[in-house]
């Protein structure tokens, strides 16, 4: 990016980097959208999608039209105002962190220092949105979703937070990239098991997807928090969740997976981004894996292992990081 | 549709309407719960929404022309609902069974209460936010209802056994159909028990939940996996055996704790008790006709009263008949599980999680027009 930042002037920078965030968040989707109902059909033993192209392959622009197409549907007793604002703003905040991601040595948007500070601040944004979209649709289930999210998303932050800090601990900077590029010789997983395996878990609950999927358990709440969302607000959600995922499981590689770093190809400053989004898809495709496997667990257990069992191995795990820091 | 208003001192309460359209009710039963948090502090289910009238229905032609009837009432159990009228019209009006066509009945009745548990098996997981158990179920109900349907022409609300019989002989292929069935039902317990029995948050989920005690079940007659789930080895099969069920060597499932694990763990031992039952009858098959020679057509029931109850799949099911000397019946009373079971709702699920009255209903293995019958 050196050679961009003095080439080009600041605006056009943030216009490729902006439409960068926006192929990333779509391209995702689609890919994750086709993969998750693909994995979803071979672990069910049926093939999934096959009509729509080879393998179904076209099924989700097809499904994409479709919902595009669909009548927005607006609840009278709706507080409407709130009510559309929602989707956008479960949306919207995605693109923010795509920008500090570093996929590669040289491709990253913007290196900051304080990089892991911003994405955890936009990435909880999104609680506001279902608390927004939950409230606003006036309906009871959806009422529910939105407030299990809002106490499930404030207690995972904060392991998923102090276990990332163990990290920034042993790098002392929160810039992604130094933080990647600390990883040279060995990855921080091997380092730092305790605080990936909590991280893994504050994943999944941040991005409420099973068996954590508590905000929008279906046989509980019908659809929890977007229950009354129909077509594109309801697909906005949708599309928020999954560069969520994404965002989460970069930032997963890159403080415990060694970033993009892996066998040297041709132009590594660049194509290292291979690596990055394989390392990132391998842990898309667990997070699909256990949704597909696993039953929910029920609310009050989720809480209980937050509180419980979560934070307290999180910071013992700080405490111990900081104090072998100390030593050496 | 009387529903009980609220109290003044309960007015705070947040009042969700579960029902009559909702994923984990399995049809048209409505719950209306009060909430506090998420803490269901009352229940109140409603019923009636699927009524059809049947026992009505049954006063108003011949007895023998009510047997499709039966089947729409458990569309998991017709077969067993079919053989518990067959009985009853058959004590009726003294009508002998060949022993072969006794065979068939208890066969055919066994593959469906099988496949009632297996859909319960998949519906449940799906109800506790388990996606995959069901297709695996699915799968495997599949065959039966394929074995089933070239039998009896149907695939879910059967009308086979017929007063004095069945309706068609089973033939070979039957039989070495049910026979492979059998084998790879077998083979799939284990991967049942690996993805499913075994799995630390359906444990989680069922024990301890939804206690019931042998106590509960006689205050409202619950019968079924969950009585036995209590510690109580009631099943008719045994208690007052029917049919050609006192030959065959099989054993009654029960478990201690009365709680949804309990019943969870009953049904799924009872698909294997089932499957050495059917093996059984498929050695002994007898040769012979599956057909009473004499089956009057028009069924004249003399004066009196009549019971006959079976298992089926959900409980006890009885059917009581008062004749008085017409083929028309004065009145058919039918005695079904789920409405029994469904009843101890309101007491057991006060003060639960939403997650747990979901998994405790859900433990029921509710049919609801069975209880809207």
């Amino acid at each position: 990016m050196e050679t961009l930042h003095s080439i080009l002037p600041e605006l056009i920078r943030i216009v490729i980097c902006a439409i960068g965030g926006a192929v990333i968040v779509f391209g995702n989707a689609l890919v994750m959208g086709y993969a998750e109902r693909k994995l979803a059909g071979h672990i069910m033993l049926r093939p999934g999608p096959m009509e729509v192209g080879w393998h179904g392959i076209l099924q989700l622009v097809v499904d994409g039209i479709k919902l595009m197409g669909k009548q927005l549907v607006v609840p009278k007793q709706a507080d409407k105002p709130l009510y559309m604002l929602a989707p956008i703003l479960a949306f919207a905040p995605v693109f923010a962190p795509l920008l500090l991601i570093p996929f590669s040595d040289k491709l990253q948007g913007f290196d900051i220092d304080v990089g892991m500070l911003v994405i955890l601040a936009f990435a909880s944004i999104n609680v506001l949105a279902i608390l927004i979209g939950g409230w606003s649709s006036n309906n009871k289930y959806s009422l529910f979703g939105a407030f299990r999210s809002v106490a499930q998303n404030v207690a995972y932050e904060i392991p998923m937070l102090i276990s990332l800090l163990a990290v920034v601990f042993m790098t002392n900077t929160f810039s992604l990239r130094e933080i990647a590029a600390a990883q040279s010789p060995v990855w921080f997983v091997l380092l730092q098991p305790l605080a990936f395996l909590i991280y893994i878990v504050a994943m999944v609950a941040e991005t409420n997807r099973a068996p954590f999927d508590l905000p929008e358990a279906e046989s509980e709440l019908t659809a929890g928090f977007h229950t009354e969302y129909s077509g594109m607000s309801f697909s906005l959600f949708v599309l928020g969740e999954y560069a969520n995922m994404f965002i989460v499981c970069s930032v997963a590689t890159v403080f415990f997976l060694g970033g993009s770093s892996g066998i040297p190809l041709p132009y590594f400053e660049y194509t290292g981004a291979l690596w990055f989004l394989l390392k990132v898809y391998a842990l898309m495709f667990f997070l699909v894996w256990i949704r597909w496997t696993y039953p929910r667990t029920r609310f009050d257990q989720l809480m209980n292992f937050c509180w419980k069992y979560l934070i307290p191995f999180s910071l013992v795990n700080l405490l111990i990081t900081v104090v072998v820091v100390k030593l050496i | 549709m009387n529903v009980e208003p609220l109290e003044d001192d309960r007015h705070h309460r947040f009042v969700l309407n579960m029902g009559p359209q909702h994923p984990s009710t399995h049809g048209v039963l409505r719950v209306l719960l009060e909430l506090e948090g998420e803490y269901a502090m009352h229940l109140h289910p409603v019923l009636g929404y699927g009524h059809r009238c049947h026992e009505k229905i049954a006063e108003h032609k011949p007895a023998k022309s009510f047997m499709p009837n039966t089947a729409r009432m458990d569309y998991l159990g017709a077969l067993i609902y079919n053989q518990g009228y067959a009985q009853l019209l058959e004590k009726a009006a003294g009508i002998e069974v060949p022993q072969r066509a006794e065979y068939i009945r208890v066969i055919t009745a066994e593959l469906n209460r099988i496949q009632s548990h297996l859909l319960w098996y998949g519906a449940y997981l799906l109800d506790l936010g388990a996606f995959t158990p069901i297709m695996f179920a699915f799968d495997d109900r599949e065959h039966i209802l394929d074995i089933l349907e070239d039998v009896t022409g149907s695939r879910l609300t059967y009308c086979y056994h017929r007063v004095g019989g069945v309706s068609k002989d089973i033939d070979d292929k039957f039989v070495s159909r049910t026979r492979a069935f059998i084998e790879r039902l077998r083979s799939r317990y284990t991967m049942y028990e690996d993805l499913v029995n075994g799995n630390v948050i359906l444990q989680k989920r069922l024990i301890d939940v939804g206690e019931l005690t042998p106590q509960i079940c006689a205050r409202y007659g619950v019968t079924g996996p969950l009585l036995r789930g209590t510690g109580v080895a009631y099943d008719i099969r045994r208690a007052e055996p029917y049919s050609v069920y006192p030959e065959f060597d099989f054993e009654i499932p029960t478990e201690t704790k009365g709680d949804c694990m309990a019943s969870f763990m009953v049904r799924y031992r009872e698909i294997e008790q089932s499957l050495r039952i059917i093996e059984q009858a498929l050695d002994k098959l007898p040769e012979g006709p599956s057909m009473a020679a004499k089956v009057p057509k028009k069924l004249k029931l003399p004066a009196g009263d009549y019971n006959s109850s079976v298992e089926a799949p959900r409980g006890e099911l009885s059917y009581y008949l008062v004749a008085d000397g017409s083929d028309v019946p004065y009145r058919l009373k039918v005695r079904t599980p789920s409405y029994s079971n469904l009843s101890t709702v309101p007491e057991t699920c006060s003060g639960m999680l939403l997650s747990d009255v979901v998994s405790a209903m859900g433990s029921l293995d509710l049919v609801i027009p069975e209880i809207d019958r």
